[in-house]
């Protein structure tokens, strides 16, 4: 059985953007085999559908899971308004996640707006060899700045309006970054467009770039066919499952025209 | 323990509890979760002639009480179902349904043909799917057609044949009755009803296929009125769906006169919905003071 539907306590819960919740969870049997990359499927009160949350942090000896999240809609509002001491009802861990190479390698890890937490635990990996290219709509917007400097990463913020960091996009400070620095892999998650454009100039670098795609879910386990994302190979082009075949693709294996 | 056991057109099922196709896969997502070999049957993801990409995403959307689907049967054929799918889903036991659509009669025949020295137990006839302009949806909406569809079918397998309805129909009762004079041995219903969201802010619909299928709890009532239509115009077997989410939901459709039911959408929410209800419907047996589930069919006491 490598599915677990679990529920878990709500340990802390804190605003750190309006609209943002940083949710730290007790889910031991999830934490337990939790990877980078993945996520859980989370129960909403009064809906249909769960809602398909990265995790930002798990840590299999506290068994803790940590995730992080915006407030999209109905569902995810609903998520919001549990407590400290309440129960999530959560399956996972889903998906096919981050593979991370080996800690000497330098890493560039680009992340934009709310497609940021999943990419924690590959900083945490890398530690000092990762440099952190983040991108938000304005300073107010910005999260998890010091949990990446924590985890002994360089930060590169950018934000849209200028009010904090780098006034401009991820793609521009990662385009002059590649240009100054050594780089041996790369791995994002944010807006299509931005992972668009971080693939291509991955690919002009010649360097390895992994994406965390995002989609409308149906089960979350691969059995409804709904959140497929357009994918090619040597066979030809497909319509791949995000929840487990992703969410994280090679970026040369996203269809990034279809 | 009651004898949970049901008997469709001859084959055994252990339990009235089957999966329903386009939400469970071929089975093996969900055997992460518990064995498969708990539930009655499967009835396995729309298959066609040749492999089928689908519909462009985004092909799910939340609704009230339910969901909006237009997958559009992305599969991958029925070569690779007998080779790869099949095989692996043979080696638990549970009665394994083949859903097939087509475009046109000459498909399904065919498709029925290429099953005949298979392993599957029974064939699911889908000429309801809403999502696909030639997915069969055109076959099940006229009584000629259900019927002409259903005895060419019959004609060229050997295997029993249950003919699923579309419930976007006016009268489902002469679907039924056609079906059921064309040699149908069980029919199941219902299939999705075609629904639309509208995205305000884009003032585009949600979907990309602009509509899609309706299901979950929202049309429960709807098919329990429908499976009630059916059971009262033919004598062949029904196998009632439509929206059920829990024991209860399934007692209901086989007060109304299911013989067993199908469980789809409910497994999004609840990856145990189906091992609830099976456990749920035992205990409500034996509350009952029955030997068997199937005494419960069709027991509807009408005002």
């Amino acid at each position: 059985m490598r599915y677990t539907q679990e529920l878990g306590k709500i340990l802390n819960k804190t605003e750190i953007a309006k609209g943002t919740f940083d949710v730290t969870l007790h889910s031991p049997e999830i934490a337990n085999i939790a990877v980078a990359g993945q996520f859980v499927n989370i129960l909403c009160d009064g809906f249909t559908l769960r809602r398909p949350i990265s995790l930002c942090g798990f840590d299999s000896k506290k068994g803790i899971l940590r995730i992080v999240f915006e407030i999209r809609g109905k569902g995810t509002e609903w998520l919001s308004r549990l407590q400290v001491g309440d129960n999530m009802d959560i399956i996972g861990p889903l998906g096919h996640g981050f593979s991370l190479i080996d800690s000497s390698k330098k890493a560039v890890i680009v992340g934009g707006g709310v497609g940021t937490p999943p990419l924690l635990p590959v900083a945490q990996f890398y530690r000092e060899n990762a440099t952190v290219i983040t991108g938000f709509r304005n300073a107010s917007a910005a999260i998890l700045q010091g949990d990446f400097e924590k985890a002994g990463a360089k930060t590169i913020l950018c934000t849209d309006d200028g009010s904090a960091g780098i006034h401009g996009f991820t793609t521009q400070a990662l385009e002059q970054y590649l240009n100054e620095n050594e780089c041996d892999i790369i791995y994002t998650c944010g807006p299509k467009v931005m992972m668009r454009s971080v693939a291509r100039l991955a690919e002009n670098h010649g360097i390895t770039c992994q994406v965390s795609m995002e989609e409308r879910m149906g089960c979350g386990v691969g059995a409804c066919l709904c959140c497929v994302c357009p994918t090619k190979d040597g066979k030809g082009k497909h319509l791949t499952r995000v929840c487990v075949n992703g969410p994280v693709f090679s970026s040369t294996e996203v269809d990034w025209d279809a | 323990m009651p004898d949970m056991s049901v008997k469709i057109c001859g084959i055994s099922f252990k339990n009235p509890v089957i999966a329903a196709s386009g939400t469970f896969g071929f089975g093996m997502e969900y055997s992460e979760f518990y064995p498969i070999s708990r539930l009655g049957g499967i009835s396995c993801k729309g298959t066609t002639l040749v492999e089928r990409m689908g519909n462009p995403t985004p092909r799910i959307v939340e609704t009230s009480c339910g969901i909006l689907n237009s997958v559009g049967l992305q599969n991958p054929g029925v070569g690779r179902f007998l080779s790869s799918y099949l095989p692996r889903l043979k080696k638990q036991d549970i009665v394994v349904i083949a859903n097939i659509a087509g475009n046109s009669v000459e498909d399904y025949c065919e498709m029925a043909e290429r099953l005949k020295d298979s392993q599957v137990d029974m064939i699911e006839l889908n000429i309801s799917c809403p999502n696909v302009k030639q997915g069969g949806v055109n076959f099940g909406v006229l009584p000629e057609s259900v019927a002409e569809v259903t005895a060419q079918v019959k004609k060229r397998s050997d295997k029993p044949l249950m003919v699923k309805l579309t419930p976007n129909v006016t009268s489902i009762g002469d679907i039924a009755k056609a079906a059921e004079g064309a040699g149908a041995d069980a029919l199941s219903l219902i299939n999705t009803l075609t629904g639309m969201r509208i995205d305000i802010k884009s003032r585009r619909p949600v979907l990309r296929n602009n509509t899609g299928g309706l299901s979950g709890r929202a049309i429960f009532p709807v098919a329990l009125r429908m499976v009630r239509e059916v059971y009262k115009c033919v004598k062949i077997p029904v196998v009632g769906m439509g929206g059920i989410s829990s024991w209860e939901d399934a007692a209901e459709m086989m007060i109304a006169g299911a013989n067993a039911v199908q469980v789809g959408t409910a497994n999004f929410h609840d990856p145990f919905a189906c091992v609830k209800i099976i456990e749920g419907l035992g205990s409500y047996t034996d509350s009952l003071g029955l030997k068997s589930i199937t005494e419960l069919t069709g027991t509807l006491s009408e005002w």
